[in-house]
């Protein structure tokens, strides 16, 4: 995903004088190229957030289309408040991006797990968040912020889902894609472990469970109309995303449709539940341990769907 | 701007934040008479700014990066013309624009909302960065508390306006010596400070924060050290301008009430 990220941002680069990127010293080979098209859209701010952050409310308020790029937390939560009081506040189009969400730097350590950020600028007034599933929506995302009023947050994934485009396929932040049909249950996941949704979801398949898969790449504007419909139309709703359950997806998806009237017959969040992640292992590995991995999407399902099935029975032997 | 008698304004904007402060019951009146002088030598003769065009692309950029001092900026721009002086009235009541912090919403000429400490400079350097990467003239004046220069994140600013020679950055320490609840000595000393801004790469230059003449010289664009930022250390005298207020702590929150208001607004309009 990063380097969907920086090949679009070198697009927009030389279509715009406007785009400039700074970058909190990281982005080793990654961003030599870009430097050397674009040496005056080109910041290396060292190992200072907080003045990168406030930099970059300077500059978007001076006409600029900023991004600032550093890995997992360091990004924005080092920085929080600039991001707040400054270029929220002043509404600048000031984009975060975040490499590595959730476990993508899995063994590095809890430092690197960015596990409770789209809970932290999702509370944020203003902010756009965005949290891509695949190499396209990453592209896609990586421009659509910058045509984005006000502060934005894009979450880049070490992991990628293999979705296939419909023809024509346009990409709308605050508009879900559902990238698997199904009637029985709705698996809707943010970010790169909708893979593991997809491979549930195939495995259910396997057994006569037919899984509608979400990719919510916007969780703020959320796509109520979408998860109403999927409230409505299939059994019950399962959230996925590789962030704690409080005030991630689950939490915006049980929000909005609470308020909307529209309960689904069940709803779970899969996330993570168990405190500071203190396992060392990669992102494939620390899904497995911490339950979010496809066989435990695919269990969860089936344990969710036993009630429904067994009143099914019951309903028929009546 | 046409040049205005300084010492008059400051004297002016002393007499609106401390009716400003008293009517609403605020804080922070010593650190806005602390600065009195220094802005009203900002608005009356150095900054580059226009009423009639608060959003010229080419005026100077002032930040207050001392938020709570706010009252006096909002003072300084009715004073020249950006809003009636009347709105002054409204501070820190229910339902105003103007906050107890410096805000920029629905305010014409200011540039940042501040308040919380260590904001300005970062941002600071962002304007001034901008305007080095078009060529443009105008410059970045950022005015610091001496207490908010314990935050880091000034310093990281402070290394990278150095580092990209941001010679259009001026930075204003106001140096009273006195911070919320104690001296600067006594909490987290900041000696030698001079010396720390030119280790990082500054130019420094000290003055009389309240003398008109060394404030006026020292802040125009003239001192403009090519490839280098500034940083103004102004001496100052926390509550400056009225006696039984100056270089007390108690004045970073007390309000001035009853006979202590009258008291200091009779000093006030005696000292014209």
């Amino acid at each position: 995903m990063r380097d969907c990220f920086i090949e679009r941002l070198s697009q927009l680069a030389e279509r715009d004088p406007r785009v400039l990127l700074i970058t909190g010293d990281l982005g080793f080979c990654v961003l030599d190229d870009y430097r050397k098209r674009f040496p005056k859209q080109f910041i290396n701010a060292g190992v200072a957030e907080q003045n990168m952050a406030g930099l970059a409310t300077g500059l978007a308020l001076e006409g600029h289309i900023v991004y600032i790029y550093s890995i997992a937390n360091f990004v924005f939560m080092r920085c929080l408040e600039q991001i707040r009081n400054d270029a929220s506040y002043h509404e600048c189009n000031v984009n975060v991006v975040c490499i590595g969400g959730g476990f993508s730097y899995g063994a590095l350590g809890i430092s690197h797990h960015a596990t409770e950020d789209l809970a932290i600028m999702r509370s944020l007034p203003g902010v756009t968040v965005v949290s891509p599933a695949d190499h396209w929506e990453a592209s896609e995302a990586t421009e659509a912020v910058a045509n984005t009023a006000g502060v934005s947050y894009l979450r880049l994934d070490k992991s990628t889902a293999g979705t296939s485009l419909v023809m024509d396929e346009q990409f709308q932040l605050g508009r879900i894609r559902q990238v698997r049909e199904g009637h029985d249950i709705t698996l809707a996941a943010t970010g790169g472990i909708l893979a593991e949704a997809l491979a549930a979801a195939e495995r259910l398949a396997e057994e006569g469970i037919e899984a509608r898969v979400l990719s919510v790449h916007t969780l703020k504007p959320l796509d109520e109309e979408t998860l109403i419909a999927a409230a409505k139309e299939t059994g019950g709703i399962v959230t996925v995303e590789e962030h704690t359950v409080d005030g991630g997806l689950g939490s915006a998806v049980a929000e909005s449709l609470l308020e909307a009237g529209v309960a689904p017959r069940f709803f779970h969040r899969l996330g993570l539940r168990q405190g500071f992640s203190s396992i060392v292992g990669s992102q494939e590995y620390l899904r497995a341990q911490y339950r979010l991995d496809r066989h435990a999407i695919a269990g969860k399902a089936r344990e969710l769907l036993k009630p429904v099935a067994r009143n099914l029975v019951i309903r028929s032997a009546a | 701007m046409v040049a205005m008698d300084t010492k008059e304004l400051a004297r002016k904007l002393r007499i609106h934040v401390l009716n400003m402060t008293s009517r609403g019951g605020s804080s922070h009146v010593g650190s806005a008479f602390s600065i009195a002088d220094i802005v009203a030598v900002l608005y009356g003769r150095v900054l580059n700014v226009d009423p009639a065009n608060p959003q010229d692309p080419l005026r100077d950029r002032f930040i207050l990066s001392k938020g709570h001092a706010g009252a006096v900026i909002y003072a300084a721009l009715a004073e020249t013309g950006f809003f009636s002086i009347e709105k002054l009235q409204t501070h820190y009541q229910d339902g105003s624009d103007l906050s107890g912090h410096v805000s920029h919403k629905g305010i014409p000429g200011v540039e940042l909302s501040t308040g919380s400490l260590g904001h300005g400079l970062p941002v600071g350097a962002g304007m001034a960065k901008a305007a080095q990467l078009r060529g443009n003239q105008h410059r970045v004046v950022v005015l610091l508390g001496d207490g908010e220069c314990d935050e880091g994140s000034n310093w990281e600013a402070i290394l990278f306006a150095a580092h990209h020679k941001l010679d259009n950055l001026l930075a204003i320490i106001d140096y009273n010596k006195i911070q919320s609840l104690d001296t600067v000595a006594q909490t987290l000393a900041l000696e030698p400070l001079a010396e720390k801004w030119q280790s990082f790469g500054w130019n420094v230059v000290e003055v009389d924060g309240h003398d008109h003449a060394e404030l006026g010289q020292s802040l125009s664009s003239g001192v403009r050290q090519q490839g280098q930022p500034t940083c103004v250390i102004a001496h100052t005298t926390k509550g400056c301008g009225v006696s039984f207020m100056e270089d007390s702590v108690l004045w970073h929150y007390r309000t001035a009430r009853g006979e202590e208001f009258r008291a200091a607004l009779e000093e006030l309009e005696e000292a014209a």
